[in-house]
């Protein structure tokens, strides 16, 4: 019952995204189409995962003075596995995210995870925590992906609908802002009621 | 001239926030007050200035050298985080009035995408030291921009009458959209 709510808990209770408000760089850079906000969702969540599971392995060890330091390097080592994995097997997503995939080290939801729950819990928990948390991130990306490619492109995964333009702001900068803006809204209003 | 474009392109046309989405973060977290917006604005200009310079000599003389570029990402942000904890160590011995300012925003710069990022693109542009140190400034001067304009605008939403859901995140989000939207005038000033 407990992992189960550790699980659940990053997909709506604590969603990152929507209702931390955690991590809005890439969410918003990446979400141009919902296979692009997927894709950087599935490489975070991976990062999450492995930095939770050592991070908790290696609490014990580590001196509190220097546990932020040392935090981040582990997570920066995740993250370059995620580089040179993805720039090795799917090199046209990489070309695509770009600059936001080294920044996944800077993402505030893993350095978050890792000292609110990794560092006090065991491993099989920071596991499960990880996972929610980061299915709860490649969730919300998914939708907003997915509105910005409907309305922006008139397209989902790639596969177009309608003929000829959508309403192009929406896959530009300002469309991105808006649209998250409105689905925080969206769930802070869910959540009131 | 090619400096001039750097600092036009960096500083309106793409805009580190409102068109590359790096430092959202701050952007939202500090926006409350055109004050506090000033003072993050400074601590930015002063972080990225010195990291670019920093970063880009390891990246030239050690990481290449040594020929192990892919410890790029764990080499920057360590030395991002200690020149961080650095600046903020000088600055309470040396200038007293200037700490008291840019004090509380400084620890929050470590987790700024924008520094690593600015860095990290200094990189993939191929600039030289100089070019990337320009670079660095009108970036981190677009930030300050960006959000000093954000904060002008939040302080008059107290007076204004905003749906419940929509209150702090969500309305700052939309009238960043608009802001973004006003800054895309500027496209096609710079290749």
């Amino acid at each position: 019952m407990n992992q189960l709510q550790n699980f659940t808990k990053g997909l709506l209770k604590e969603n990152p995204i929507l209702v931390l408000v955690l991590g809005t760089c890439p969410t918003l850079a990446t979400t141009s189409s919902a296979m692009n906000g997927m894709g950087m969702g599935v490489a975070t969540t991976f990062v999450l995962i492995g930095s939770n599971v050592v991070i908790s392995l290696l609490a014990k060890l580590i001196p509190d003075k220097v546990r932020i330091p040392a935090f981040i390097v582990v997570i920066a080592s995740f993250v370059t596995v995620v580089d040179l994995v993805m720039q090795a097997y799917v090199p046209d997503l990489y070309k695509t995210l770009g600059i936001f995939i080294p920044l996944i080290v800077v993402n505030c939801i893993v350095l978050g995870r890792a000292e609110a729950f990794a560092s006090k819990n065991t491993v099989l928990s920071s596991f499960v925590d990880g996972l929610g948390m980061g299915l709860g991130f490649t969730l919300a990306l998914g939708i907003l992906g997915a509105f910005r490619e409907i309305v922006g492109s008139g397209a989902i995964f790639g596969h177009k609908f309608i003929q000829g333009d959508g309403i192009l702001v929406f896959i530009l900068a300002p469309g991105a802002f808006m649209a998250l803006g409105y689905m925080i809204a969206l769930v802070n209003k869910i959540k009131k009621t | 001239m090619e400096y001039i474009l750097i600092i036009i392109s960096a500083l309106i046309v793409n805009n580190v926030v409102l068109a590359q989405f790096l430092g959202i973060c701050p952007f939202l977290g500090v926006s409350n007050k055109v004050n506090t917006a000033l003072g993050m604005a400074g601590a930015v200009t002063f972080v990225i200035v010195l990291a670019t310079m920093v970063t880009y000599l390891i990246q030239v003389y050690v990481l290449n050298k040594l020929g192990i570029a892919f410890m790029q990402t764990i080499t920057f942000i360590l030395v991002i985080a200690a020149l961080v904890q650095m600046v903020e160590i000088i600055l309470k011995k040396i200038s007293q009035p200037l700490y008291q300012a840019l004090g509380i925003f400084l620890p929050l710069i470590t987790t700024n995408c924008a520094v690593l990022g600015v860095a990290i693109l200094v990189i993939k542009k191929n600039y030289n030291l100089l070019e990337g140190v320009v670079f660095g400034a009108a970036t981190a001067l677009g930030f300050g921009l960006a959000l000093i304009i954000l904060a002008g605008i939040r302080e008059q939403f107290e007076l204004a009458d905003i749906p419940k859901g929509m209150k702090g995140v969500p309305i700052s989000l939309v009238t960043a959209g608009i802001l973004a939207l006003a800054f895309m005038g500027f496209t096609g000033i710079v290749k």
